[in-house]
């Protein structure tokens, strides 16, 4: 059979099963206000919400697959246009931007134009340090180590901080030898 | 049509908010995974419930409240209401979804267990999984419903799968 052609993330987005963001920008809140409470240190916090995206970010990655006919990507280029083109546009409905390359192109910054995390969100000043949206630093790292791609996600712009938009660097540290990415067991 | 995500971001975020506080922090202690759980439904609730009725006028006793959760509040989240409402008149509400999506689609979500940075699953039992998950809806109506006035205290019954009852016990 002949490989199908890749779809937008719009036409992905229009297709699948889908559910009132409110849900969902609440829900978020409220899990990251009950782990303020339950660990106390923003750092750890930090922390927790970086391993649960990582956690999500492995799993989604199939679906991502699946549902987006993307095959190879030919290089880290390729492959960040496609977080931000179909990644965020078919689970978040919403678009994003790659700019900032380096030289060799192994660093990019994502920029977000929106964020359904932050809605109704305004920390207090107990929350310095706090990095609200790291879950979304957490999946992309964990989506792109299931492609084969050891990389580091920051946020370099935090708008519930106090700049202007929501940029992610993401640079690429290694890219392990080809696999297959999904396990052997069917 | 107010804005959407796609159905995976919710079931992403529930299973691996579950899976972190049953594996990770409370492994050995199970009723504190689910107080929390229950917790984080709770405030969730109670926001949407004060959310969605904005615009409303007062209800005017228990049952016009728990007839607001069955229709306009579940088909917010879920885009269908309950199926079905019974009541014993005395305090007591059980609402039954006869395919909740939650579980249906969890159960789905969930079969091959991908091996998260080499922690063994504590939880091994489905059934138990199960009821983990469902202490967070419970905990939404009670907050809905604890937002609107009235507290009490609500459990979930799964023995008719893919039906749930959610049974609300009005304190007096």
């Amino acid at each position: 059979m002949a490989p199908a052609a890749p779809r937008s993330g719009e036409a992905i987005f229009s297709s699948v099963d889908r559910v009132n963001a409110e849900l969902f920008t609440l829900t978020y809140g409220a899990i990251v206000r009950q782990l303020l409470n339950d660990l106390e240190e923003v750092e750890e916090v930090n922390k927790q919400l970086d391993q649960m995206g990582y956690n999500i970010g492995i799993r989604l990655i199939d679906e991502f697959l699946a549902k987006s006919n993307v095959s190879r990507c030919v290089d880290f280029k390729e492959t960040a246009d496609m977080i931000a083109k179909v990644g965020f546009k078919m689970f978040l409905g919403v678009t994003a931007s790659v700019t900032k390359w380096d030289a060799d192109g192994s660093c990019c910054s994502i920029v977000l134009e929106e964020n359904p995390l932050v809605d109704f969100v305004e920390l207090p000043d107990t929350c310095q340090g706090l990095y609200y949206c790291n879950i979304l630093s957490g999946v992309i790292r964990g989506a792109l180590e299931m492609v084969a791609m050891k990389t580091e996600v920051t946020w370099i712009r935090d708008m519930l901080r106090g700049d202007d938009a929501y940029e992610l660097q993401v640079k690429l540290l290694s890219q392990l030898p080809e696999e297959y990415p999904y396990k052997d067991d069917e | 049509m107010g804005r959407e995500v796609s159905e995976s971001c919710i079931d992403s975020l529930l299973i691996e908010m579950v899976s972190t506080y049953c594996n990770r922090f409370y492994a050995n202690k199970p009723e504190l995974a689910a107080r929390r759980i229950e917790s984080i439904g709770y405030q969730v609730g109670h926001q949407l419930s004060e959310r969605y009725t904005m615009e409303r006028p007062r209800f005017s006793d228990h049952l016009e409240a728990i007839k607001f959760i069955c229709k306009d509040f579940w088909s917010e989240l879920f885009k269908k209401q309950i199926d079905n409402l019974k009541t014993n008149h005395r305090g007591t509400f059980v609402l039954q979804d006869n395919n909740f999506r939650w579980l249906t689609r969890m159960s789905i979500d969930q079969s091959p267990e991908n091996g998260t940075s080499g922690e063994a699953p504590i939880i091994a039992d489905e059934k138990a999984v199960e009821s983990m998950h469902l202490y967070f809806p419970c905990g939404i109506i009670r907050g809905a419903l604890s937002n609107l006035g009235i507290p009490c205290a609500v459990s979930a019954d799964i023995s008719n799968l893919p039906a749930c009852s959610f049974v609300v016990r009005i304190k007096a």
